[in-house]
């Protein structure tokens, strides 16, 4: 008996906890954003700004899926499947961006590409520009998402071993066709994990791409920068209303996840 | 096979697996062009800046006020994150109960959520006009735009760390320890604080280590709800943009630096640790 009224205080505290903390906040941007009716949330919706800035956070986060995978993809190879010294160490660099905060994340690459960075003469003479312009958004985003993809797959290509690789290499397959025909069908949902992981931060990241974004509305203006936009102009009905759609993405991705991590751990009990 | 000095261990297999040399160049050059090179660019910029003046920026007054502001805030909600961590994480492997995948599930939030909504949420939320604020406004306690307002934020970014930190733990620990406990005549409390707080001691500690380090660092989520008061609500991420919106690029680089040997000491910390925790998980207890 005693320890049902334990039990229930315990779990009814978490549910508190869950609740306020976290379901509050999601159900403010919600109810925020249709306070004044659906006209207002449609109109700052379609705005062409909020249109334009949907398409650029849909880029950076595009080419910074495909960037990051691939490097997830032949870092766990690298890691894995092969001794050689220094691997302790390459982990641990790998895993840096996760340590580093956004905002320093961002200023590294001012000091690269900036007016004050290294280089700068050379980007100004084949015209290119990075800081405050779209390629430097996409870096940014690269930097703070990129060991996201490599994380998922390190422990679970260390743990399959590589013996069904060297038996299929000493049968005589080359080098895609083990990866396509052994070791990616044990690791398709990892994979899928850190992809899904990946895309999230990288369609929310705020503070980096801040940093390098310089804030032109239209070209530079990621959604997230377009939140803190509207909301710093006290147009707060239209930040909600944005930040809405982020929220609704936000939840599909939570969704996905758990279904992707229910396959994942099935998979490692068999 | 040598790329960059990094040169292949003796193996006993004598690698027939294809592939060392292209994927190890692959990593070697996309690790250094997006995070080794960049990073190390950092001190570039500072060599024209003399080490008198890298010291002035770094222990300015206002600049030790943000430290004390996000280290002190990080601290009290990495604490908070600790004692509702090994909450949730008892409570979701060890009950049963209506919607626990959910909230199993809800943990995430604050991983998927954008760092921007869930800042200008918070802030509304708090403001003495939200929902939550004007209650405690009637009080006399005000939340946004003060120290507790920054806490509530980065308690919302740390909490996934900490709970799955502990979960995988507390899966593992074997029952039988804790059944022996009962025979021998202990008390559940007893049972609890002798024979299970010690063994997920650990993983709470990294937990509090990743959400720290994660609070300290953080800038979407907390720059709305902080107010950027100068001594009083300034973090230091938000004195860094500062310093860059003024083009003060030096001063800016110089308390990076700061926060970046600060978070490489945390890291070395959480690796230690997470040894150990990975010693008690892999090996110690069911198999």
């Amino acid at each position: 008996m005693k320890g049902k009224i334990t039990r229930w205080v315990l779990v009814g505290l978490g549910v508190l906890f869950i609740a306020l903390m976290l379901l509050l906040p999601l159900a403010a941007v919600l109810v925020y954003a249709l306070r004044q009716g659906w006209a207002t949330f449609l109109s700052a919706v379609t705005d062409t700004y909020a249109i334009k800035a949907l398409q650029l956070t849909l880029l950076a986060a595009g080419i910074t899926l495909a960037i990051n995978t691939v490097f997830g993809l032949f870092a766990a190879w690298a890691i894995t499947k092969f001794r050689f010294r220094g691997k302790q160490a390459l982990t641990t660099l790998i895993d840096i961006p996760f340590s580093i905060s956004p905002i320093v994340a961002g200023l590294v690459f001012i000091v690269v590409f900036g007016r004050i960075g290294w280089a700068y003469p050379l980007l100004e003479a084949w015209n290119i520009k990075i800081v405050f312009a779209v390629p430097g958004i996409v870096l940014a985003t690269i930097f703070v998402t990129f060991p996201f993809v490599s994380r998922e797959l390190i422990p679970l290509m260390q743990a399959s071993g590589s013996d069904e690789e060297t038996a299929a290499a000493l049968m005589g397959a080359r080098g895609l066709r083990i990866f396509r025909r052994v070791t990616l069908p044990h690791i398709k949902w990892g994979l899928l994990y850190g992809v899904i992981l990946c895309t999230a931060r990288a369609l929310g990241e705020f503070g980096a791409v801040s940093v390098v974004s310089g804030h032109l509305r239209g070209k530079t203006n990621t959604l997230p920068l377009h939140v803190e936009i509207l909301y710093s102009e006290f147009r707060l009905t239209a930040a909600f209303s944005v930040a809405s759609v982020l929220v609704v993405i936000a939840v599909l991705i939570l969704i996905l996840r758990n279904i992707v991590e229910h396959k994942l751990k099935r998979e490692e009990r068999l | 096979m040598r790329v960059l000095g990094l040169r292949k261990a003796p193996s006993r297999r004598k690698g027939v697996i294809p592939g060392f040399g292209l994927c190890m160049g692959v990593t070697l050059s996309m690790l250094s062009l997006v995070v080794l090179i960049p990073l190390a660019s950092v001190f570039l910029i500072l060599k024209d800046f003399s080490l008198h003046e890298f010291w002035n920026v770094i222990s300015d007054r206002q600049t030790v006020a943000t430290y004390r502001v996000s280290l002190g805030c990080a601290f009290t909600a990495a604490a908070v994150n600790v004692l509702f961590g090994v909450l949730l994480a008892w409570v979701l492997t060890r009950y049963k109960f209506p919607g626990k995948r959910i909230l199993d599930g809800l943990i995430e939030l604050p991983f998927a959520l954008p760092t921007a909504v869930a800042g200008i949420a918070l802030t509304t939320l708090y403001s003495n006009k939200g929902w939550v604020g004007s209650l405690f406004e009637r009080m006399g306690v005000k939340i946004s735009y003060t120290t507790v307002g920054i806490t509530i934020a980065m308690i919302f970014i740390g909490i996934p760390f900490v709970v799955r930190s502990i979960q995988p733990v507390l899966e593992k620990l074997d029952a039988q320890y804790e059944e022996a406990a009962a025979i021998l005549g202990a008390s559940r409390a007893r049972t609890f604080f002798k024979v299970i707080l010690p063994e997920i001691l650990p993983a709470a500690l990294t937990g509090f280590g990743l959400a720290f380090a994660r609070s300290i660092g953080e800038y979407g989520s907390v720059v709305f709800i902080a107010g950027n008061i100068p001594y009083r609500t300034q973090i230091t991420p938000l004195i860094i943009m500062n310093k860059l919106e003024q083009f003060n690029y030096p001063a800016a680089t110089s308390i990076a630096l700061v926060m970046i040997v600060f978070s490489f000491i945390v890291l070395f910390g959480i690796h230690v640790l997470s040894a150990r925790v990975n010693k008690i998980a892999g090996g110690g207890a069911g198999g």
